[in-house]
């Protein structure tokens, strides 16, 4: 305890030193901590692209530094400590478990901003949090889904029970159904964000279970890859990323998280002094979420329908949850023509009315 | 079908998930029967995947693939053997430098390679032999790598057990001194077994990378190394016990996420620590047979051995 009072201390005496001296250099300096490798072609792949832009908006400006491969948990801790004292001046975390290291490492340096992604704890000034609204991508997939499927039976690969995971489950049956009554959803929890290996297995596994149209939400091409052996008659969706060398088929459409926007107004703004804490939560209409080429292997009507969910969601005409809702349970969630708040969605833990199966505690 | 699950498919698809972890992990066996302890087995599988992966998109041919990744992975292992052995260098550190390094260098290797799609590894043509009810299915209808990894595993068994190199290998890793006073080259044995180990490693990371998940990714095997050092442990270094181990390792993995896909009711919590929570069982009943699995590990294993001491 003592010694890492100590440290503490002497990180915020660096930190003060380290800070003063970027300021007299006047490059901002942005860090980035990702939890898989950049090249895993989809979450982390886009934060890195994001941050290349925040490279290019300002040039010698901006010196970004990163970190692949940061374990969720104690290890975030350390690598978000030695940033800080590295001279960052500001962090964006980009993983749902760095959420606590974040805010703990945060309160132990004032003067560096952070930002993380996906969470919803800002418990000092100086943390931020940002996220995209995903589900609104997963209401054109599961769309295209229900339409698509010859079995009835669509999968949903899980990465960990936490809301934004559920949220996306709950938008992709909610459409599926909408369009196709008789459709039955499939959930695998991998327990992992990216484990190409598992990732496959888990596709196969639905697969072999007659599932013909896979969603995923871990971060790896791989279950696009177990799809594309199934020889045509499985498909798939792009996950974070576009994917498109699996174009035309098995991934037919994509949902891309854009984050360069976002990064490049918050550096930007930290800048020229007009940074303020946030809490920032985009979606297809601010241009974080977009949807990847509806590709040929779709019919043109079902991609036209797809298309139009996407093209209101974006005008704001539709909310992929509107009533009526009802939980699993068959309790009411939302009454007719009622849509569902944000604090509903960033603490889903329920799946609606039709999904079968419990969320792993 | 029994819970939704058909037992053909699921025997099936046990037996290939477990084979990256099965081929490094008899390959580390006999490095660790020969007395050295090389902890780099997930750097040279990662390896082996890239290099695997790049010899097979080049020339086209998964054969040629699979001996590249067998190439790439021995490569690695011999920069362990030049420490090691040569230098001296202690093996833990050495092994734990291998595997960072071996991340790194794949990575770099494979930046031209993201998202391209291997040349397809076929399944050996059984002919009529394939349509057998239920057999054809779990025995018959899989890729050469998957037979290989048996055939592996039953090859080091024989030659440990009856071989006369097997008797001096093992000789070397029970004790370096005596093995030398008798006139044994203990440097060369072993570092003939670590490049042995390597090329294993090697190969089980082109099989991730060409058949399991067929493309490159960073950090694809995911940890599968580390799994191969527990499942020799597990197996008090037996070769027949370490492919019950793979299987088991493989075949809960695959059985937790059928059983999911099939809605069973059971918690997938549970699911997803029973291969933990058996290793500790199995470790426990072993250690409690009079400390049998204690002397079934090599006597000189992680220590450094130089002649003129």
């Amino acid at each position: 305890m003592n010694r890492r009072h100590l440290l503490a201390t002497a990180a915020l005496g660096l930190s003060l030193a380290f800070g003063g001296a970027a300021s007299a250099q006047d490059k901002t300096k942005a860090c980035f901590v990702y939890v898989g490798p950049i090249g895993d072609g989809g979450w982390t792949y886009q934060h890195h692209q994001g941050a290349l832009d925040v490279q290019k908006a300002f040039g010698d400006k901006v010196e970004i530094a990163w970190q692949e491969n940061v374990p969720e948990g104690a290890d975030a801790e350390r690598v978000l400590t030695q940033m800080a004292l590295g001279g960052c001046d500001i962090i964006f975390t980009t993983s749902f478990g760095y959420m606590d290291p974040t805010n703990a490492v945060a309160k132990k340096f004032p003067n560096v901003k952070f930002e993380h992604a996906t969470g919803f704890k800002r418990e000092s000034p100086n943390v931020s949090t940002y996220n995209a609204r995903f589900y609104e991508g997963r209401a054109v997939q599961g769309t295209i889904a229900g339409r698509m499927t010859k079995t009835n039976k669509i999968g949903y690969i899980g990465s960990f029970p936490i809301p934004e995971v559920i949220m996306g489950i709950n938008s992709y049956y909610l459409h599926a159904k909408k369009v196709n009554p008789d459709v039955e959803l499939t959930v695998v929890w991998a327990f992992t964000w990216f484990d190409p290996a598992k990732e496959a297995d888990a596709a196969k596994a639905m697969i072999e279970q007659g599932v013909d149209v896979i969603a995923s939400h871990t971060d790896s091409t791989a279950p696009l890859a177990e799809a594309a052996k199934a020889g045509g008659k499985v498909i798939g969706f792009g996950q974070a990323s576009d994917m498109a060398e699996y174009k035309p088929s098995p991934r037919v459409s994509s949902i891309i998280d854009n984050w360069g926007p976002y990064y490049v107004k918050r550096v930007g703004a930290l800048m020229d002094g007009s940074y303020e804490q946030a809490d920032a939560w985009e979606g297809i209409s601010g241009g974080e979420v977009l949807i990847g080429e509806i590709t040929d292997a779709i019919p043109a009507e079902v991609k036209a329908e797809a298309e139009k969910i996407r093209d209101d969601i974006a005008a704001g005409t539709y909310h992929p949850f509107t009533g009526p809702i009802n939980k699993q349970d068959g309790s009411a969630w939302l009454a007719e023509g009622q849509t569902a708040p944000d604090g509903d969605l960033l603490g889903m833990g329920f799946y609606v009315e039709g999904i079968k199966g419990d969320i792993p505690k | 079908m029994f819970g939704g699950i058909d037992p053909a498919l699921l025997i099936a698809s046990l037996m290939v998930a477990s084979v990256p972890i099965l081929l490094a992990a008899i390959g580390e066996l006999v490095v660790e029967k020969a007395g050295v302890l090389n902890l780099g087995v997930e750097g040279m599988m990662i390896m082996g995947a890239v290099c695997g992966f790049i010899t097979a998109v080049v020339t086209g041919s998964p054969a040629l693939g699979f001996l590249g990744g067998a190439a790439g992975g021995a490569g690695l292992s011999l920069l362990f053997a030049l420490l090691t052995q040569v230098m001296q260098a202690n093996q833990v550190a050495s092994g734990l430098a291998l595997t960072l390094f071996g991340l790194g260098l794949s990575s770099l290797l494979g930046q031209g390679y993201v998202g391209i799609k291997p040349p397809h590894t076929g399944v050996v043509p059984f002919g009529p032999l394939a349509d057998i009810p239920f057999f054809g299915k779990v025995i018959f209808g899989h890729d050469p790598l998957v037979y290989l990894s048996v055939l592996a595993v039953a090859a080091v068994w024989a030659f440990l057990r009856h071989a006369r190199g097997g008797l001096i290998l093992r000789a070397v890793g029970e004790s370096h001194e005596a093995a030398h006073a008798l006139g044994y080259k203990v440097r060369r044995i072993r570092v003939l077994a670590i490049l042995f180990g390597g090329a294993m490693a090697g190969l089980g990371g082109a099989y991730v990378s060409l058949v399991r998940v067929p493309q490159w990714t960073d950090g694809i095997t995911a940890g599968a190394g580390w799994i191969a050092l527990a499942i020799v442990v597990f197996a008090s270094w037996r070769p027949w016990r370490v492919l019950l181990g793979a299987w088991l390792f493989g075949g809960i993995t695959v059985l937790q996420l059928n059983l999911q896909a099939a809605g069973s009711g059971i918690p997938v919590e549970y699911l997803s620590m029973s291969p933990y929570l058996i290793t500790i069982l199995v470790l426990v009943i072993m250690s409690s047979g009079r400390g049998r699995a204690a002397l079934n590990a090599p006597a000189s294993l992680g220590q450094n051995f130089h002649a003129a001491r």
